[in-house]
């Protein structure tokens, strides 16, 4: 069978009809994604480039961190704390730039040709969007590796748990990364968006020092963001403090803002002119 | 292989269609109430200079914007009320290409195969046959962004065939290829027609419609100016044209040839030097002006009698040439 149509739809019908919607999408979901991540491991440069700047923090600020934490004398690896923070930050680094890689598709014109197609809009943003969280946690799992002879310890389960939210964070930055791109069609605009809102983000969850340690106004900032609660979360994951509420907070408040994140996202992907 | 294309005399009817841009400075019609009937199997030209709303017209007809206002059937479907059939049954290639410079030429043809809801073995394939009927076999292993321009184009091609659509969107299929490169595109759309293809084309190139169209219209500010054959436009231009060539002193050449009363229409291009003109019977008119011009003490250096192009047809209707424009 061919996905040729019939011109009047009397004699044969045609593969795409027959599918509903949703198996369309399910479908061409797994058609972009496969394309874009063999794409994506064909000119691995974003894969080490969203991990630069993690690793740098790793190897040139974590000694100082645990020689800090030492002489304090709390008598903990420091690794525990800081590593779950840095994986956030390789979600949010691996993620938030995917839009540069949708300009280029838009300058070569494949967005256009895809668009002609009957293919599922939405399907065009997941396969994206999961191709980002399948090299994420990838990422993820190469810091880890890294940070093992640093003295990080690991509980299989709390990391396992860890991932998951880690793919959350995904698919709450991609995208709204995307969608971004798409609006905005030029890296002019688009790199200064993702700079204002990353460093900020960042450097609000805690991620290099405790928040405790922080004046009441910077606390507050902080709690507001999301970024901090997945990062309480990882912590308490990382550390096999199984009742910490912070678990059950951080991963219901990335599933929401994934959830509407991806539906934005998916909108605006469907809209015609975008 | 052809399409299971039924007798249908029209493939795409479109009725006062408009497209209107909002701009900082106000609305924008690109596309100022466009009527088009375009027939199953022909090659239909779509001429006019760049921003007369080729493209938008274009881009309205393969359900990528959606139009102001009007009505379009594009193969069989509504393009307001089933866009996404539409979709299955068009192929379009934008202008300034479709590929990712990283893919291969064959794993873009593979998944857009599969995009038209093709299985992995009917996709691959049909790839195997796209690439061998345009000749890209021995580059189909290799990235796109190692491709020739030709070579490029003609894979653009190829993805908008991949699912043997009624009707085929070019959006300036030649632009920026060398002549060879552009006969060769000739050929390919030539072919496509052979095979019960509609062509719908656009292009700021006389010579392209003139070549390949077998009706076109021409578009001009948002408007069509004139539509039908290539002949009977030129017939529109009802005369011949006449190109005199002379040393200095083309002011008084022009008001003295403008005098006679064979002579409909005169210019005079201060840049060439050439003065054009339009006569009623070149053959009987070249004698009577080499005659006057001698008697006035005018030597023409060149003179020379040709039949009306589209770009004559172009200049009746707007009172600008289509070559200056494109230039």
């Amino acid at each position: 069978m061919t996905a040729v149509p019939a011109a009047s739809g009397t004699s044969t019908s045609t593969v795409t009809t027959e599918r509903t919607p949703r198996m369309r999408t399910v479908r061409d979901t797994w058609l972009i994604f496969r394309r874009s991540l063999m794409l994506t491991i064909r000119q691995p440069t974003w894969i080490v480039i969203g991990i630069m700047y993690p690793v740098i923090y790793l190897v040139l600020f974590g000694p100082l961190l645990d020689g800090a934490i030492k002489q304090a004398g709390a008598g903990v690896s420091a690794y525990n704390w800081f590593v779950p923070g840095l994986l956030i930050q390789v979600a949010l680094f691996g993620t938030a730039f995917g839009g540069f890689g949708l300009i280029a598709e838009l300058r070569y014109g494949v967005v256009e040709r895809m668009r002609v197609t009957p293919m599922s809009r939405a399907a065009m943003l997941l396969g994206r969007s999961l191709r980002d969280v399948v090299i994420l946690l990838f990422q993820a799992l190469l810091m880890i590796v890294l940070a093992i002879p640093f003295g990080l310890h690991i509980d299989v389960a709390g990391v396992a748990v860890t991932f998951g939210l880690l793919a959350l964070l995904g698919l709450v930055v991609a995208p709204l990364s995307y969608a971004g791109a798409l609006i905005l069609k030029s890296e002019d605009a688009f790199a200064p968006l993702v700079q204002s809102l990353v460093m900020p983000l960042l450097l609000l969850s805690g991620i290099l020092l405790p928040m405790a340690l922080a004046p009441d106004w910077l606390r507050f900032l902080s709690n507001l963001n999301p970024l901090t609660h997945a990062t309480d979360a990882a912590r308490a994951l990382f550390n096999s403090d199984w009742g910490n509420p912070e678990i059950a907070v951080g991963v219901a408040i990335t599933s929401v803002l994934a959830v509407i994140a991806v539906w934005i996202a998916a909108r605006t992907f469907s809209r015609a002119n975008a | 292989m052809t399409n299971p294309t039924p007798i249908r005399s029209t493939m795409i009817d479109t009725a006062d269609l408009k497209r209107t841009f909002k701009t900082r400075t106000g609305p924008v019609e690109a596309v100022a109430g466009v009527d088009l009937h375009v027939s199953a199997g022909e090659i239909f030209g779509f001429l006019g200079p760049n921003g007369a709303g080729k493209t938008t017209t274009l881009r309205m007809l393969a359900t990528l914007i959606t139009p102001t206002s009007g009505d379009a059937t594009v193969a069989g479907a509504d393009l307001r009320r089933e866009p996404a059939l539409v979709r299955q049954r068009i192929g379009y290639v934008p202008q300034g290409g479709s590929t990712d410079p990283a893919e291969t030429g064959r794993g873009e043809l593979v998944l857009q195969g599969r995009l038209y809801g093709m299985n992995a073995a009917d996709a691959k394939a049909r790839a195997v046959e796209v690439l061998d009927k345009l000749d890209l076999v021995s580059a189909a292993d290799r990235p796109t962004g190692t491709y020739s321009g030709g070579m490029k184009r003609r894979l653009d091609v190829g993805l908008g065939i991949v699912h043997r659509p009624q009707v085929l969107f070019l959006d300036e299929p030649t632009t920026g290829l060398d002549p060879q490169a552009r006969a060769r595109m000739w050929d390919e759309i030539k072919a496509l027609r052979e095979q019960g293809t509609t062509v719908f084309l656009t292009t700021h190139y006389l010579e392209e419609a003139d070549a390949l169209a077998d009706r076109l219209a021409i578009i001009d500010h948002g408007r069509i100016v004139a539509e039908g054959t290539s002949s009977q436009l030129k017939q529109k231009v009802a005369g011949d044209v006449v190109t005199i060539g002379v040393d200095g002193g083309g002011a008084n050449v022009l008001t003295l040839v403008e005098a006679m009363p064979f002579v409909r229409e005169a210019s005079h291009d201060t840049e060439s030097g050439l003065i054009r003109l339009y006569v009623d019977r070149g053959e009987t008119a070249v004698p009577h002006l080499l005659r006057s011009l001698d008697a006035a003490g005018y030597e023409p250096t060149s003179i020379s009698l040709n039949k009306p192009s589209l770009d004559d047809v172009f200049l009746r209707q707007t009172g600008r040439s289509l070559r200056e424009e494109a230039a």
